[in-house]
């Protein structure tokens, strides 16, 4: 298998493959060989409009991975925002004037000029040469939600996003011989990761599907030769193992997006008699390390990354980090090792839902900026409890909008954030108890909401 | 509708309320309005966590490559339809 490269070459090719009939894709339980799927990147780079920006949206994993390929030998850059309701695309399209969408579906669902993706195309047993892609090229810009509203890009060398999958996947033992089911989105930053470039640049095979239910899961993953790998979410995982199904044997399970439980980690070995590696990494960065969860609560990174302490902060960079990044959450280096450290949960502002993150500052902007709102403020949900760390909690909201109604904000709302993040419940109030210099310290904020929740009947849900 | 049809939309109403905690009573489903996105605002977590419950309690597991995931949540009622012919138990 390619070894993650320490020191960056000029260029990277496109794929890892060893030659031209090695299986890069399984779609219906058909095997793609490398030639076909090199011989449909140069056909849709052909066809491509003029834009320089694309919002790549084809579901069907196949597609989106040579609509991207396609995109990165043409010179394009993928844009991935953190969603992609009305709000969030207009913003795209004032940050890329050109953007335009491609779609697998007649309809983008977004208020963007529509490339329709081409099938079926023709392809021959004519020999094609991989291309070799400049590492500088910028292939991917990624967004967080930053505090002002305003969504904050990361740009993503093609060299530094080959030598970060390639780490990962060094590390995890995944070669040639692979092929690999993503229960994620390849728009979300970890299934880009890990269910398309990664395969590309281990030689390793990928699953076209998106499969969702637990015998979804279950019948992707038997149509596939062995060695197989699931890359899925601690939720998956949980309605997996709950779903009164019989998984099917694996031979790698990933999971990623928010903390794995012990317990659950111990009962997936055995359910699909095979380990379970967590990955560890955020938009920013990048995947960047990586545990078997049952051998230690320790996180390994990947070849070249670092954790450095500041103060209170910990910062990552070396590897395939483009700048040294703070990273968001509570960390702590184990025996001072830069390469090694625990996890203690995330920082108090970082909101994560089911592996999707932004900020409080971020949703009480986005709640402030709707007409009528006077005031209003998220509020994480309690840790407390008895529920697993893979159990979904939702965000509450307090809100003063005397001329609104609970549907008329919702949907305001909903044309905003991802709805992952709308407030279950959403509370109504007469005022917010501001502090006399209009502060509202969290704690006053949830003492707030638990009096009115314990009075009050009338709740939105959502 | 028979009256055994809307005992069981009354029953899957009740199984999608406790499922996801929600908090208002299983006859404040509208069954015509959409559950998923606008209407009842459930996501792609809500639905997982509903179908985990009715495989419990009906005994079959909801697939979405043979049959359209997105009508099978269009509402109570269609949600209750699928339920009555693939119920097991």
């Amino acid at each position: 298998m390619p070894t993650p490269p320490l020191t960056l070459p000029p260029t990277l090719p496109l794929i890892a493959h060893r030659d031209l009939d090695a299986v890069i894709a399984w779609r219906g339980g058909v095997p793609v060989g490398a030639r076909q799927f090199l011989q449909e990147v140069g056909q849709v780079a052909e066809q491509l409009p003029p834009g320089r920006h694309v919002l790549n949206l084809c579901g069907d994993r196949y597609r989106f991975t040579v609509a991207l390929m396609a995109s990165i030998v043409s010179g394009r850059v993928s844009l991935l925002p953190s969603a992609h309701t009305p709000e969030m695309v207009g913003q795209m399209r004032r940050i890329a004037p050109d953007l335009f969408c491609i779609s697998d579906q007649d309809k983008g669902g977004v208020d963007l000029p529509v490339f329709r993706y081409p099938e079926p195309m023709a392809w021959s047993m004519d020999a094609v040469s991989i291309p070799q892609i400049d590492c500088d090229q910028v292939v991917v810009q990624v967004f967080t939600s930053g505090s002002t509203g305003m969504p904050l890009p990361h740009a993503k060398r093609w060299g530094n996003l080959v030598r970060n999958v390639r780490a990962e996947a060094a590390l995890l033992g995944i070669g040639a011989r692979h092929a690999v089911v993503g229960t994620v989105p390849a728009q979300h930053m970890y299934g880009l990761e890990s269910t398309v470039l990664m395969p590309l640049q281990s030689g390793a095979a990928l699953h076209t599907g998106h499969p969702f239910y637990p015998a979804d899961i279950c019948a992707a993953l038997d149509a596939l030769p062995r060695p197989r790998v699931l890359v899925t979410t601690p939720y998956h995982l949980r309605a997996l193992l709950a779903g009164q199904v019989a998984p099917p044997a694996a031979d790698l399970l990933l999971s990623a997006t928010a903390p794995l439980s012990g317990d659950l980690a111990a009962a997936a070995e055995a359910a699909f008699s095979c380990p379970l590696h967590e990955i560890y990494g955020c938009t920013e960065t990048g995947q960047l390390a990586t545990r078997r969860t049952t051998a230690g609560a320790a996180w390994q990174t990947f070849a070249g990354v670092r954790l450095r302490r500041e103060g209170d902060a910990v910062w990552a960079e070396g590897g395939h980090i483009e700048v040294a990044t703070r990273l968001n959450d509570e960390i702590e280096l184990v025996d001072a090792n830069p390469t090694r450290f625990l996890l203690h949960g995330r920082h108090a502002d970082l909101v994560n839902i089911a592996g999707k993150r932004t900020s409080l500052a971020y949703l009480n902007q986005q709640l402030n900026a709707i007409p009528g709102v006077l005031d209003g403020i998220f509020l994480q949900p309690d840790d407390g409890g008895d529920g697993a760390p893979e159990s979904v909690r939702r965000l509450s909201a307090l809100v003063v909008a005397p001329e609104l109604t609970p549907a008329a904000l919702m949907q305001a709302l909903r044309e905003r954030i991802d709805p992952i993040f709308l407030p279950r419940p959403l509370l109504f109030v007469d005022a917010l108890p501001r502090n006399a210099t209009g502060k509202l310290p969290s704690q006053a904020a949830r003492a707030f909401l638990a009096s009115l929740l314990a009075q009050t009947t009338h709740r939105i849900p959502a | 509708m028979s009256a055994t049809k809307q005992e069981l939309q009354n029953e899957v109403a009740a199984l999608v309320v406790s499922a996801l905690n929600l908090d208002i009573g299983p006859d404040e489903i509208l069954p015509d309005a959409p559950l998923y996105g606008e209407g009842l605002g459930l996501d792609s977590i809500d639905i997982l966590e509903v179908a985990l419950a009715v495989s419990k309690r009906y005994g079959f597991q909801l697939r979405a490559d043979n049959a359209d995931n997105v009508h099978i949540f269009s509402s109570l009622a269609s949600l209750t339809q699928h339920i009555a012919e693939h119920r097991v138990k």
